[in-house]
C-alpha cells in the first residue's frame, strides 16, 4: 500500500522545529500516545540537528507504514555531508566531535523502535528509523 | 521568526520565566544569555522557568538547561524548573539527558513555595553557622 510522505528541508535551525511537528503530526494520526509522540519529536529532533551541525543541509522525509497490518511511522534522515567513517564510535553515548554531549545518535535509537544507519565517507549518511503502533 | 525573546520577570529576590513557544535554537541561546545577564544584574537569588508549554525537551535544550544551572549555581542563584510535562521527563531520562542541581516543581504556584522554603531554610543554616 502507497503510503503518504511528507518532507522538510533541513537548512536552518528552523528546519528543526518543522521537522519534529511534521513528524508529530503524522505519529499523532497515528494514535501514538503522548509518550511516544514525544519519543517521536525528541528522535526527529537529535537526527535533523545532526544534518545541520554536520552536513550543513539534508531532508527529513516522515511516512506512515503498514507491514502486515502493523502500523507504524517511519522517518528518514538524508544528507550529502561528510558521511561517518565509524559507525560504532558515533552511536556510543557521549561520542562527539563538536564538543556537544554525545547523545544524539544513541539517545534517538532508544528512543525509537527500529534504527537503520548507512553512511559513506564523502558521500552522506542515511538514518531511516520506525516506532511501532 | 527569529529575534523572538522570552520575558524574564522579576518578582521579589526570584526572576521568572515562562517559555511558551516551539523552542529554536537561537531563541534558546538569546533566551540563556538574556537570563544570565538579568541574573547578574538583578543577583536574583533563584529563577524559575516555567516549561508547561515545551512537548519537546531535545539535547540542545537540555544542554542549554544544565548550562544555566551550572552557571546560575557559580552566581549562587539557586534554579527551578516547573511544568515539565510527564512525556518530556520521561524521553530526557530515555535520551541519557539528566539535570543535576536542577530542582523541579509541578507548576509556576509549586515552584514558587518551594523557592521560599529553600530560601528559609538558607537562612536558618546561616544561622546556625554563625
Ligand atoms: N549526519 C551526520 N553526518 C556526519 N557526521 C555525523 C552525522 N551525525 C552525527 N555525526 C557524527 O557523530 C557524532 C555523534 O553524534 P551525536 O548526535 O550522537 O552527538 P553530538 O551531535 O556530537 O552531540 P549532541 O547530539 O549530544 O549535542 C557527531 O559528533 C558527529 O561527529
Ligand atoms: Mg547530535
Amino acid at each position: 500500500m502507497l503510503q503518504q510522505s511528507k518532507v522538510t528541508t533541513v537548512q536552518s535551525d528552523l528546519d528543526i522545529v518543522a521537522a519534529r511537528s511534521m513528524a508529530r503530526d503524522i505519529a499523532k494520526v497515528l494514535g501514538f500516545r503522548a509518550i511516544d509522540q514525544a519519543r517521536i519529536a525528541t528522535a526527529v529532533s537529535e537526527l535533523a540537528r545532526n544534518i545541520l551541525l554536520y552536513a550543513g543541509t539534508g531532508e527529513v522525509i516522515a511516512r506512515s507504514i503498514d507491514r502486515n497490518g502493523r502500523k507504524g511511522i517511519e522517518v528518514e534522515f538524508r544528507d550529502q555531508g561528510p558521511g561517518i567513517s565509524d559507525i560504532d564510535q558515533v552511536m556510543q553515548d557521549g561520542y562527539t566531535t563538536s564538543r556537544g554531549m554525545g547523545m544524539g545518535l544513541p539517545g534517538a535509537r532508544r528512543l525509537m523502535d527500529d534504527f537503520e544507519i548507512q553512511s559513506q565517507v564523502g558521500v552522506g549518511t542515511t538514518i531511516v528509523c520506525r516506532k511501532w503502533c | 521568526m527569529n529575534g523572538i525573546r522570552i520575558p524574564i520577570l522579576k518578582i521579589g529576590n526570584v526572576l521568572i520565566a515562562s517559555i511558551q513557544i516551539a523552542l529554536h535554537d537561537s531563541t534558546a541561546i538569546q533566551f540563556k544569555n538574556d537570563l544570565l545577564e538579568k541574573i547578574h544584574e538583578t543577583k536574583a537569588r533563584g529563577v524559575i522557568i516555567d516549561l508547561t508549554a515545551l512537548d519537546v525537551v531535545d539535547s540542545f535544550i537540555g544542554r542549554m538547561i544544565a548550562d544555566i544551572a551550572a552557571m546560575s549555581g557559580l552566581m549562587g542563584t539557586r534554579v527551578i524548573l516547573t511544568g515539565l510535562q510527564p512525556a518530556v521527563a520521561i524521553t530526557l531520562v530515555e535520551l541519557g539527558l539528566e539535570l543535576p542541581r536542577v530542582l523541579t516543581a509541578l507548576n509556576l504556584e509549586k515552584g514558587l513555595e518551594l523557592m521560599r522554603r529553600q530560601s528559609e531554610e538558607e537562612e536558618t543554616e546561616d544561622v546556625t553557622a554563625e
